[in-house]
């Protein structure tokens, strides 16, 4: 089952610079939240900084708190690697594992975990996590083939499959669909709305089509100037950032006035 | 257009003075190798078309008491695939433990320094490797070995040791070159699903460097092979099939034959060098063969 993360005033830092600042938000357990905003806006820093994947980038730190179901993610006790097994993520390219098979890149995360996995076990976790993925039907015969044999969409719905594998309660997906052909983005759309009846999902889109398409609420993100940091502007329903944003800079990004 | 075989004609004949310079570079490479080849073979024929009867007034080669040509050059070959090969088993764990220091683990700073330090150890000339190999590393080993092998060590084992510090700076170099291009992408996808960074390493970083550490350490191999002053300094040869690394006089490479035997060679003496010059001509060409190959299947792959 999803949870929920509540997020409490925090900020970003590259070295002094100061990425995000001053965010507090309660992301909905098994819903879409989406993140929009213009380039630089700091939505994608942000995402980071829920499964701690913003600490691969060097000098990158926060201070607040990121709450998963009341745990301090940023707590001294929290083992990040824990966090990252527990907060899956899907990047803005497909990266399956260029060398392992479509089977060995499903069961990737798993081993990390658990060694001694069975025969049986192992196929029933890649057919659950490739249906999961909607993929299973399409790639059930060829198994064993190389996972960077298939096309784009596929790969993508395979590193979402590799992630649910992991039995994640959170989803964060960065940008997903940026390199996806339409239909392949109609494919993971649609997986990503099913897969919210389960999961909590966070995406990061540039599509504000995409957004208002698969998300129930929205975060706008903005910077003031290049060199400032990226602030949460509004959050709200969906439905309502679309028709009726309280805010007059939202109102200008959605109806294109800039960005 | 009038693009025959390797050269564009029509180019060349408009005097593209840049063309003609790059042109000309290759072939002078492509005409060296022709030049060596034609070298060794024509000097080999002598000690090739020689009778059993003619080789034997060499004096070596009758101490060898070899019965041919191919039975004179198979011990040599032996021992020079042998130390090489020991070089490289002991040098490539070590170098792929060295990349990965300098790549992830290391403090920017620390890694900047250990990759000059390597650079520095690749361009040392190899007869100081072999007077360290003489005079520091067989004492060393001495102290472990006195009692069972004679003193000092001057044995095929003590010999692998030094080709390997010789050839792990080149393989070393090499494979860090390729561990950092490692794609942002594929580093990102193990650290996404939870792993450390030795099951980030085991995930992304070996699986994408395999083809290209494989062909690094070819190439180390290919070094291995020819070198000859660390061989001539600390081997004391000898002719046979042993595996025996600590044998004493039992082994001898063919580049450390020739230098060994070329001073006082006689005509046909210096023909039966050039033959098993060619053998490791021979030998060192399908080495680097087969890197190109695997290099080229690395590619295919990804």
């Amino acid at each position: 089952m999803g949870q929920r993360i509540d997020v409490e005033h925090l900020d970003v830092f590259y070295g002094k610079f100061m990425a995000v600042e001053n965010v507090s938000m309660t992301i909905n357990p098994n819903q879409v939240t989406a993140f929009i905003g213009p380039s630089g806006c700091g939505k994608s820093t942000f995402l980071r900084t829920i499964n701690r994947m913003h600490e691969m980038t060097d000098k990158a730190t926060v201070k607040g708190s990121i709450l998963l179901e009341g745990r301090n993610l940023y707590s001294s006790e929290i083992d990040p690697v824990q966090v990252r097994r527990e907060v899956g993520m899907v990047f803005q390219r497909p990266n399956p594992f260029p060398t392992m098979s479509i089977r060995q890149n499903v069961l990737a995360g798993i081993k990390l975990n658990n060694k001694s996995l069975t025969k049986a076990q192992a196929d029933e976790i890649v057919e659950t996590s490739l249906k999961g993925a909607n993929l299973f039907n399409e790639v059930k015969d060829r198994l064993d083939s190389a996972a960077i044999g298939m096309s784009g969409g596929q790969q993508q719905r395979l590193c979402i499959a590799r992630a649910i594998a992991m039995k994640p309660s959170v989803l964060l997906m960065d940008e997903p669909c940026s390199a996806l052909d339409p239909i392949s983005t109609l494919a993971v759309e649609d997986l990503i709305y099913e897969l919210s009846s389960n999961y909590t999902i966070v995406i990061v889109t540039h599509n504000m089509q995409q957004a208002s398409r698969v998300s129930q609420r929205t975060a706008f993100f903005n910077i003031s100037d290049v060199g400032k940091p990226g602030r949460l502007i509004e959050m709200d329903q969906t439905t309502k950032i679309f028709s009726n944003p309280s805010n007059q800079q939202t109102e200008n990004y959605i109806s294109g006035k800039f960005g | 257009m009038s693009k025959i075989g390797i050269f564009n004609w029509h180019r060349l004949f408009k005097t593209d003075k840049f063309y003609l310079l790059v042109c000309a570079s290759s072939l002078f490479v492509l005409i060296i190798l022709f030049a060596i080849t034609v070298f060794l073979l024509f000097s080999a024929m002598p000690a090739l078309e020689s009778s059993q009867t003619g080789l034997l007034g060499i004096s070596w080669y009758k101490s060898s008491e070899a019965n041919n040509i191919l039975d004179f050059c198979l011990p040599l070959v032996f021992s020079t695939i042998l130390s090489s090969l020991l070089a490289l088993v002991i040098a490539l764990p070590v170098s792929i433990g060295v990349a990965l220091f300098i790549t992830f683990y290391a403090p920017p700073k620390l890694a900047a320094i250990a990759s000059w330090v390597i650079d520095i150890l690749a361009s040392i000339p190899s007869i100081v490797y072999g007077l360290w190999g003489i005079f520091v590393l067989c004492p060393f080993l001495n102290v472990f070995t006195g009692n069972l092998i004679s003193s000092p060590p001057r044995v095929l084992f003590t010999l692998s040791i030094v080709l390997a510090v010789m050839i792990i700076p080149i393989i070393t170099s090499i494979i860090r070159d390729i561990y950092t291009g490692t794609p942002h992408l594929d580093i990102e996808a193990a650290y996404g699903l939870g792993a450390t960074k030795w099951e980030m390493i085991r995930l992304s970083v070996l699986p994408y460097g395999a083809q290209g550490a494989m062909s690094a350490a070819m190439l180390g191999l290919g070094r291995a092979l020819g070198e000859t002053m660390a061989v001539l300094i600390i081997l004391s040869p000898g002719r046979s099939y042993s595996f025996n690394i600590f044998g004493v006089s039992s082994h001898q490479t063919i580049a450390g034959n020739i230098a060994a035997q070329f001073p006082e060679a006689n005509s046909l003496g210096v023909s039966l060098l050039t033959v098993t010059g060619l053998v490791l001509f021979i030998i060192t060409f399908l080495v680097n063969w087969a890197a190109k190959k695997i290099a080229k299947s690395g590619v295919a792959n990804v």
